[in-house]
């Protein structure tokens, strides 16, 4: 278990600098941020020398090489866009998408679990009709779409919610939370609703597929017939069997709601890294962008590597194979 | 003159053949629990005719929206046809531009169900194949496909989008480049789903190859090769069915996005996404119909494709009849 | 926990002062934040107008674009090179430190250094000679007539404060932190309480500023906080979240305007949108192998530009909230010509019977290059002239683009790589010399940088030089308008209009603002009810 740990760690490594080399291959495509860091009056001498300054002169392939030195010294570079290290940007914002990620994906599985159950259990009941195609309409509008309707409705005409930003943070220092307080709580409701949305409908609709197939295999018939009660049989037989895949979708759509965050953070304007990863592309903010990619391919690798453990803790079957050999 | 002959006995029989399977269709379950189904021949319905809208649009639509020329920007912002100060020629109401609403629905449907399928098909195949591969071999192989689907993920669409846009671009020449617009974009979409489809897969193989059947299979000595496609493959295919459905949305919707990055089809001649994405800009402003009616149209796509799915997905497996 | 601390203290500090005074929060909102504090660094609008809330200026520009003293009492021409500055005196820094002339010379230096983005504002200047502690000469290369148009954009920062911590270079986005991009230490009427990127930006009234007595505002508190999303904006201002918010899209005016507490206020901008065209490559980028360049031809021009309907632009696309133009620069802009200001006459039959004569009478085939997140409705107005293009024959391909991938593509950066293209300009000395040089000549150092078509006009060169050092504002307004005349009878561009300035206020609780024309806001004359 414990070499089986080191050894994703190590491809980890590998991973984070395949990340790093495609994004410096990437950059090139994303437009020249010179532009955007200059006013309209600049001179052309001054534009190239900020340009050699920053090493954007260099062909892509040093300029990655120099990043990889750099961040091995533990120099993330400064952000083009608003002149701040970039270790400190991300710090100050990764907080605020945790907590986000976080309250979105406890939602997700709070209510797509039981609902998925439910559909699954009750096959032709009008309700599970009802969620299941109500669920798709929430899935088929554009999160921003949702974002501003939920902000026009509860923001402007009901006056409940407040409409952008993360309020009512506590900093603790090390680490700014929106848990300790209402106003923090208020301003997490809708951010965490459109961003649930779409990973709500898949666990449920995932959840309800596999009771589907659980329900009627052999083991639960023979569960039943010894007897035990429906109730033991669904929850205490059927539904950890549908585990597996629905924790694989979990992890999987922790990262995914990573990536969504970006449009529904910029949608509430709130403070977290989808904002500012999005304003990094737009400004073609280099060092921000390629520090964002590879701490996301970190956090990525240690999720899958949660994931696996988590296989193999709801399904001992699953025998987790530490190096190479294949089939048996 | 003999092999002419020979050629056309081959076709007879395909014919014959073809013909005998759609009579076993005809009386196959999975057509018995169609028709058993109200609701999923109510969407088999609407997705055909979403469907025909698209494909005839340029014999069907009352205006030929992509014929930027008829576009007059002095019918902008019309409402529809039961609404006061409304033209009856435009019975959706019109865009910014003058566009009839109806009409760039249907030649948006176009696009936007092209793009769509075309990505969730390749993604899914893709997703499915390494997946597969990834669980039924494991070792090496396994942690490979994994970690490399750990660097995809790590790359939002929007900026797998640019990458291979870019490099596209700066390969082919100019004419060619904006001919090959519309397969960048499904490649990019594509690139951004299969880890989806390759993820659950595995995770769902790693359970089903330690059954018995599968080890029976193995154990008399039938090929990996089969045993994945016969025995594991059928087993995984209700998640497969359920990402896939479910991503056909979110391609739409990522499509809208890449377009406004300028990736992608050009805004004058809109998809379903684009049409969404320039509308919202009037949700607060009371133009209301430029955002409503193409999200319905693409309400109503997603309901009904889910729900053929659904069914699809229940019809396949022989565990539930 | 020392933040915390300090935290807690700033509180108590505002709770104080509530008591003193009624407390007035202030919070207003735009799309970005700004792209660091130190003054010398960044050149760009918003974040120009928030260093002139914290630092001093020699002059200032008032509300009407007409200058002001500020830390500057007043100026004369001493010789065609001379000008002679007195400064006021017992003006304090925020961290207490007196000004005097030491500090100008020093913020002249660090400003003219050449990472400084903001150089160009004293490009001209030789030398700032110190005549006595509250006296200063400033020397220019030859005579500028337009000098003192640059000194609202000259900052002063305390000699002492910049030395102590270290932070005379300005360093951008290399390496080693800024101190001066995220501290500061100005005269201004406002001083930064904190900064927290892309979250908020607070101010406080400086309790020791120099015209304590005479500024308008009543505030006690300035909250600053970026929005990116246009509707997300729109609907915190309608819920009170936030006073003010810029800009409004054009479409949501009249929403603001029919809500009983808030209100849109419109001006016009000083930015000329334009759309410019390819005259220099031989062979157009969308014709290879006919080794032809249509928009060689004047009559091509001029076709594209009477083809345009401009006031169906205004009209649907604009809501009414643009100015049509004829001329590269805005009224309000030294060198504007009034008379000058009028468009050959929207006529697409015109336009067809022109590119007939040119040679095409089927049209041909152009890309149209144009951002989709820079100007107001940008991607609206160039899909709206497609169209108008086509039905004179012409056959447009769209290319429209983040600003980031359009400016790299029409710029220098990739050899002007565009036949047909959209561009703004707000002239940033409030002169006609700077669009003479950056838009309508090419070929030398500081000319021609976005003058992406190349545009070439031997007269107008000879005349941007002599505009350059013209002292006398008749003969040099003669000058400009016979310049200005040459390119508009060569279609050099085609001048769209002036976008319109929409901001939302909330009426509910601001009494007034007031709004110039460069699209920001002064906090000095922000009034709360």
């Amino acid at each position: 278990m414990f070499a089986f740990i080191v050894q994703r760690l190590l491809q980890a490594i590998v991973v984070m600098l395949s990340v790093a080399f495609v994004s410096f291959a990437l950059f090139q495509f994303v437009g020249d941020p010179i532009n955007n860091m200059v006013g309209q009056d600049a001179t052309e001498e001054q534009r190239q020398m900020l340009r050699e300054r920053l090493g954007l002169d260099q062909p892509w392939p040093l300029q990655f090489v120099s990043f990889v030195g750099n961040i091995a010294r533990g120099e993330f570079g400064m952000s083009y866009r608003v002149g701040i290290p970039v270790g400190q940007l991300i710090a100050d914002r990764l907080p605020a998408t945790i907590e986000l990620v976080l309250v979105s994906a406890l939602l997700a599985l709070a209510i797509g679990v039981p609902m998925g159950v439910y559909t699954g259990l009750n096959r032709n009941s009008w309700l599970s009709r009802l969620f299941l195609t109500v669920s798709l309409i929430g899935i088929s509008l554009p999160t921003f779409v949702i974002g501003i309707l939920l902000i026009l409705i509860f923001g402007v005409w009901l006056q409940w919610l407040p409409t952008f930003g993360r309020a009512g943070v506590v900093d603790l220092g090390w680490w700014t939370t929106s848990f300790l307080t209402v106003d923090g709580w208020r301003s997490l409701i809708m951010p965490s609703i459109t961003l649930a949305l779409f990973q709500l409908t898949l666990i449920m609709r995932l959840v309800r597929a596999e009771m589907l197939e659980v329900l009627r295999t052999d083991y639960i018939k023979f569960a039943r017939a010894r007897g035990l009660k429906s109730r033991a049989v669904h929850f205490g037989h059927a539904l950890k069997n549908t585990l597996v895949p629905v924790i694989t979708i979990t992890g999987l759509q922790i990262g995914s709601l990573l990536a969504f965050s970006i449009i529904t953070e910029t949608v509430f304007q709130w403070p977290g890294m989808g904002l500012l990863i999005l304003q990094a592309i737009q400004f073609v903010d280099i060092p921000v962008m390629s520090s964002y990619l590879v701490l996301i391919a970190f956090l990525f690798v240690v999720i899958n590597l949660v994931v696996d453990l988590l296989y193999f803790l709801v399904d001992p079957r699953l025998r987790i194979e530490t190096s190479g050999g294949g089939a048996h | 003159m003999k092999a002419e002959e020979e050629v056309l006995e081959v076709d007879s029989g395909t014919l014959a053949r073809t013909w005998d399977r759609i009579g076993r269709f005809l009386d196959s379950d999975i057509y018995y629990s169609f028709r058993q189904s109200p609701v999923t021949i109510f969407a088999f319905l609407v997705t055909l005719t979403l469907f025909l809208a698209a494909a005839l649009a340029p014999w069907v639509a009352p205006h030929q929206t992509l014929d930027v020329k008829t576009l007059d920007l002095m019918n902008a912002f019309l409402p529809p046809a039961w609404e006061p100060d409304s033209d009856p020629q435009f019975l959706l109401g019109t865009d910014d531009q003058g566009r009839d609403i109806f009409s760039a629905i249907m030649f948006g449907l176009q696009i936007s169900l092209g793009v769509g399928f075309a990505s969730v098909v390749v993604s899914a195949v893709f997703g499915t194949l390494l997946g597969l591969l990834s669980g039924y071999v494991g070792g090496r192989l396994d942690s490979f496909i994994m970690r490399v689907a750990d660097i995809q993920l790590t790359f939002p669409a929007i900026l797998i989008a640019l990458l291979i846009d870019g490099i596209v671009g700066s390969l082919l020449p100019k004419a060619a480049y904006n001919e090959l617009k519309l397969y960048v974009l499904v490649l990019a979409i594509a690139a951004s789903q299969w880890v989806n489809f390759a993820r659950t897969v595995r995770g769902s193989t790693l359970v089903e190859k330690n059954k018995e059947y599968v080890q029976a299979a193995r154990v008399i000595g039938v090929h990996p090769f089969w045993i994945m496609l016969r025995h594991v493959l059928p087993n995984v295919t209700g998640p497969v069915l359920v990402i896939a459905t479910l991503s056909l949305a979110l391609a739409i919707l990522t499509e809208a996005t890449l377009s406004f990055l300028g990736v992608g089809v050009p805004v004058t001649s809109p998809s379903l996404g684009t049409l969404i994405r320039i509308g919202q800009q009037y949700l607060f402003s009371g133009e209301w119909w430029m955002t409503i009616f193409p999200s319905l149209a693409l309400v109503i796509l997603v309901l009904a494709v889910n729900l053929l799915g659904d069914w699809l997905r229940d019809a396949l497996n022989p565990k539930l009849r | 926990m020392r933040k915390l601390a300090k935290k807690l203290m700033l509180m108590a500090v505002a709770t104080a002062l509530a008591g003193a005074a009624q407390a007035k929060t202030f919070r207003y909102a735009t799309t970005g934040d700004v792209l660091g504090l130190d003054p010398h660094a960044n050149n760009e609008g918003p974040t120009n107008t928030m260093k002139g809330n914290i630092y001093g200026k020699l002059v200032h520009r008032k509300a009407d674009l007409s200058l002001e003293p500020d830390l500057a009492t007043k100026w004369e021409k001493l010789d065609s090179t001379t000008w002679r500055f007195s400064l006021r005196q017992g003006v304090k820094f925020h961290n207490g430190n007196p000004f005097n002339a030491d500090d100008v010379i020093f913020s002249w230096k660090r400003q003219t250094q050449e990472s400084s983005d903001m150089s160009f504002a004293l490009a001209t200047v030789k030398e700032i000679r110190k005549v006595d502690d509250y006296t200063v000469d400033i020397i220019t290369k030859g005579p500028d007539p337009i000098l003192l148009l640059n000194m609202p954009i000259f900052y002063i920062v305390d000699k002492e404060w910049i030395e102590a911590n270290n932070a005379f270079e300005v360093v951008r986005a290399s390496g080693s932190t800024n101190f001066a991009n995220v501290n500061t230490n100005g005269t201004g009427p406002f001083k930064l309480v904190e900064w927290v990127q892309d979250t908020r930006l607070v101010l406080e009234p400086n309790q020791d500023y120099w015209g304590k007595d005479q500024v308008q505002h009543n505030l006690t508190r300035v909250v600053f906080t970026p929005i990116a999303n246009d509707a997300t904006r729109v609907a915190a201002l309608l819920s009170g979240e936030i006073d003010l918010m810029y800009p409004v899209p054009l479409q949501d005016v009249k929403r603001l305007e029919n809500d009983a507490n808030t209100l849109a206020l419109q001006g016009p901008e000083l930015r000329t949108i334009f759309l410019g065209f390819d005259q220099w490559r031989d062979e157009s980028l969308d014709m290879p192998g006919t080794g032809k360049n249509p928009f060689k031809d004047k009559r091509v021009r001029q076709a594209f530009f009477q083809a345009i309907n401009i006031n169906a632009i205004k009209r649907v696309v604009m809501r009414n909230a643009a100015a049509p133009t004829g001329l590269m620069i805005a009224p309000g802009i030294n060198g504007f010509q009034d008379d000058m200001n009028d468009r050959a006459p929207y006529d697409p039959d015109a336009a067809k019977k022109l590119l007939a004569e040119a040679g095409y009478p089927n049209g041909f085939p152009v890309t149209f290059d144009c951002p989709n997140d820079r100007y107001v409705n940008d991607e609206e107005i160039c899909t709206a002239v497609i169209p108008m293009l086509e039905r004179v024959g012409i056959k447009v391909t769209a290319n429209f683009q983040t600003k980031s991938k359009h400016f790299n593509k029409i710029g220098r950066a990739e050899k002007n790589n565009t036949s047909f293209f959209m561009l703004g300009w707000t002239p940033g000395s409030y002169d006609a010399l700077n669009p003479l040089m950056q838009l309508m000549t090419t070929g030398k150092p500081g000319h021609g940088d976005w003058n992406c078509g190349q545009y070439h006009n031997p007269r107008v060169d000879a005349l941007t030089e002599q505009i350059k050092t013209e002292m006398d504002d008749s003969k040099r307004n003669a000058m400009i308008r016979e310049a200005f005349q040459i390119h508009k009878d060569d279609f050099g561009h085609i001048p769209l209009h002036q976008q319109a300035l929409a901001w939302g206020v909330r009426s509910a609780t601001v009494k007034s603002v007031i709004q110039r024309p460069f699209n920001d806001v002064d906090l000095r004359y922000v009034v709360m009810k």
